[in-house]
């Protein structure tokens, strides 16, 4: 015990040398059925949210007939996120980095107020998790069966029903990655376009990795995916404190176990668990509550359901195990009346995440609601900065973006101003026409590169000037950059 | 090994070492983790064996894909090169009169002789196009034209080059030498007046008897110049080679000319057609109006 060295060394070996166990083979999760209000408001969940997963890309929105009509559409080639009357370009991506930070502020809202709700209902990973579990379930049988043919020999009718059940493993994941891809483009040409093998190879190559990545995280890894691999589970330790709401097993109330025959024998010595492990039995991820809060427990609270009823069928109170906090859990144990729930809810932690979450939601609608639909950046020619012409005057060429956000062709006129004497012509209009002000027109939702001619008399001197670009319609939107003109013998 | 107990509040088994009184705990890695391992290792045996890989002495090993870098380039130049197909056609199909009508083609033509010019033509003319006054390179942004400004004048300009030896159609004009020819009052002179033909100095009676005597054959009588002879444009603001009185009595005692290659021939007719799509759009490019009836002037022909 006192040795630093960490060799083999002969001397300590002693009788009692056996291998080291560096690897463990994961042990198989095979939990039980259970019926129950949690169990039910389980289903609600993955109903709604499988729900809103497959039916999103079909939903259609008007946009008029320069833009694509499907409600939310990523599109990835024109660089636009459609998200119902929604429309973001590349350069607006601060809305997406913003509803992202405001479903990290609600991941953190929901943690604080009821705990990983989260992790048991609504991540993705629980939800195919659960999904893939009642295949099992329906292809092997319940908990009992399933032991029993993961132990069976690799007979004939094993191997169809493994068969069987993995070819619905690759269904379910051909389905999560198809409807992946149609967020991208026009989900019914998309489709059409898969089966008749029409499709962009980027198309096969996504729903092929899907398909995989759900066949395993969710057929295979399951349960790892939370204990191993997920960051959150890690930062939820942090975040609970002994106010959070978590799957609790009553220990004071619980303990020592006995079973009910043993209880009947003497009832003083033994608490109202009768170990009879259902809850162990009904857990996707295979752990005892009865152990503790711990990283594994995604509080689905299913083995409350199971403890309600093996309570109910021995005839004791319910809420062996329950949610709960751990301030009420003591205050339980002491023989005090927990405190409402609505104490649990409604605490200076909560309330601030709640401000701080409605307040980016409010600011990102009023950005939103205020955004200018025309913009315009200018952009000096540095070589030459500036061009002498035959009779002395003097042309700066300038490279002008108009930005014309609404899916519609807008005239839009530029105007140079606070430079006297200035006219201004372009490649596609010709120095004829050179006018102080000229109209060009913007295709629907895009952006206009206009290259633009400013010509001053002899003799002007370099100065600051601005163009101003109005959109000729009954927005007036106006964006005014301010540029320099180059003359010669500016100083550098 | 050393001691292994059971850890008593955890329930998991030491490693069986203590350091200070602090012993470790055994937690296996998960096996999956193990795999994942082994699945790298046979994927890079197959990555080595399809792909290039081990280095030897001089090259690596090929791989059996046979795949390479410059491969892969040449592949994704091919693919650009098809690409720009039906672009390339539609211009040599279209004579350089109707360009500028077909705004797309000609936004493509603009495009493509921009980097053309960058390769081919920046050396001199500078990548801006705003040539050198002290090398005497002329500046393609103005409006200043030696040999005329449209762009069927650019394009015989890029075709046959200027004072190009060995091409008879090139764009010629010698300015003779005038050293020793004039006093040195009346050089004098005759710098003042062709500075006052742009406004720059004094009305000259000598200088512009001199000017009128040697100069106004080609220059023009008012120093309007000649495109014709390619002779300089004297009464506007633009100096080819500068415009102080050393500059000018430099160019009257011993005149420099400028020499631009043809490249007809080392460049194919449809890059040809696009630089002079991108050298008219520069800003100084003329309509066909002042040059255009000469008739000499053919290059219309299909290429």
């Amino acid at each position: 015990m006192h040795s630093l060295s960490t060799g083999p060394n002969p001397g300590d070996q002693g009788g009692e040398a056996r291998p080291e166990k560096l690897y463990e083979a994961r042990a198989a999760v095979h939990n039980k059925r259970i019926d129950g209000p949690f169990r039910r408001f389980k289903w609600f969940v993955m109903l709604v949210t499988l729900g809103i997963y497959y039916a999103t890309p079909w939903l259609r929105w008007d946009r008029g007939p320069y833009a694509p009509d499907q409600a939310v559409l990523v599109d990835m080639a024109n660089r636009r996120f459609y998200m119902f009357g929604i429309e973001i370009w590349p350069h607006e991506f601060y809305f997406v980095a913003g509803l992202l930070i405001m479903a990290g502020i609600g991941l953190f809202l929901v943690t604080s107020a009821v705990g990983r709700a989260w992790c048991g209902y609504a991540c993705p990973q629980t939800v195919w998790t659960d999904l893939f579990q009642h295949v099992d379930r329906f292809v092997d049988g319940d908990r009992n069966a399933r032991i029993r043919l993961d132990a069976a020999p690799w007979t004939w009718g094993k191997v169809f029903k493994r068969g069987f059940k993995w070819s619905i493993y690759a269904i379910i994941g051909f389905a999560t990655g198809g409807a992946w891809i149609l967020y991208f483009a026009d989900a019914p040409t998309l489709m059409r376009d898969f089966f008749t093998a029409q499709a962009a190879p980027i198309a096969y190559i996504t729903v092929a990795v899907l398909t995989l990545t759900t066949v395993t995280l969710g057929g295979f890894m399951r349960e790892q995916v939370c204990i191993y691999m997920c960051p959150w589970p890690r930062i939820q330790s942090a975040m609970l404190d002994e106010k959070s709401l978590i799957v609790t097993y009553k220990d004071w109330r619980g303990e020592p176990r006995g079973s009910v025959k043993k209880a009947q024998k003497s009832p003083d010595d033994f608490g109202d668990c009768i170990d009879c492990m259902q809850c162990v039995a009904v857990c996707p991820t295979g752990i005892d509550i009865r152990e503790g809060a711990q990283i594994g427990c995604i509080t689905c609270a299913l083995c409350i359901d199971a403890c309600d009823k093996v309570m109910a069928e021995v005839g004791r109170p319910r809420g062996l195990i329950d949610y709960a906090t751990l301030e009420d859990c003591e205050r339980e144990a002491k023989g005090e009346t927990p405190r409402p729930p609505w104490r649990t809810l409604l605490r200076p932690r909560t309330i601030a995440y709640t401000l701080i979450w409605g307040s980016i939601g409010l600011g990102l609608l009023f950005a939103l609601g205020v955004r200018s639909h025309t913009d315009l950046t200018v952009s000096a020619d540095r070589n030459p900065p500036f061009m002498l012409m035959s009779d002395g005057s003097v042309r700066n060429s300038f490279t002008l973006k108009l930005r014309n956000m609404e899916s519609r062709p807008r005239d839009m006129e530029i105007a140079v101003e606070g430079l006297p004497g200035a006219v201004m012509w372009s490649d596609t209009i010709r120095r004829g026409d050179a006018a102080p002000k000229q109209i060009v027109t913007v295709p629907a939702d895009q952006t206009l590169t206009v290259r633009a001619y400013v010509i001053v008399p002899a003799e002007t001197a370099a100065q600051d000037f601005a163009f101003l670009l109005t959109s000729q319609d009954e927005q007036r939107e106006t964006d005014l950059v301010e540029t320099r003109f180059s003359a010669p013998g500016e100083e550098p | 090994m050393a001691n292994r107990r059971i850890d008593e509040p955890t329930g998991t088994e030491t490693v069986g070492h203590e350091w200070d009184g602090i012993e470790e705990l055994n937690t296996p890695l998960p096996r999956w983790w193990l795999w994942t391992f082994y699945l790298t290792i046979i994927f890079s045996v197959g990555y080595i064996i399809a792909y290039p890989a081990w280095p030897l002495v001089n090259k690596g090993t090929k791989g059996v894909l046979g795949w390479t870098s410059r491969g892969q380039l040449a592949e994704e130049v091919t693919a650009a090169d098809l690409a720009q197909v039906s672009v390339r056609e539609a211009l040599a199909r279209t004579p350089i009169e109707r360009l500028p009508e077909d705004s797309e083609l000609m936004a493509q033509a603009v495009a493509g002789g921009r980097a053309a010019f960058k390769v081919n033509c920046s050396q001199c003319h500078g990548s801006g196009a705003a040539g050198s006054q002290r090398l005497g390179y002329p500046n393609l942004n103005d409006d200043d034209w030696l040999w005329g400004g449209d762009p069927r004048a650019i394009e015989f300009t890029l075709v046959h080059g200027i004072r190009q030896a060995g091409d008879d159609e090139t764009r010629f004009s010698t300015m003779p030498p005038f050293a020793g020819a004039f006093e040195p009052a009346q050089l004098d002179a005759l710098i003042t007046h062709v500075l006052s033909l742009s406004g720059k100095g004094q009305a000259n009676p000598v200088g512009a008897q001199t000017f009128a005597d040697n100069c106004a054959a080609c220059h023009g009588a008012a120093g309007e110049g000649s495109r014709e002879l390619g002779a300089p444009r004297l009464n506007d603001a633009i100096w080819l080679r500068g415009s102080s009185r050393e500059d000018l009595r430099n160019q009257i005692l011993n005149p420099r000319m400028g020499v631009m290659p043809k490249w007809e021939g080392r460049l194919d007719p449809v890059t040809i057609r696009m630089l002079t799509a991108y050298v008219h759009s520069l800003g100084g490019g003329e309509d066909f109006v002042e040059v255009a009836a000469d008739p000499a002037i053919d290059v219309d022909a299909q290429p």
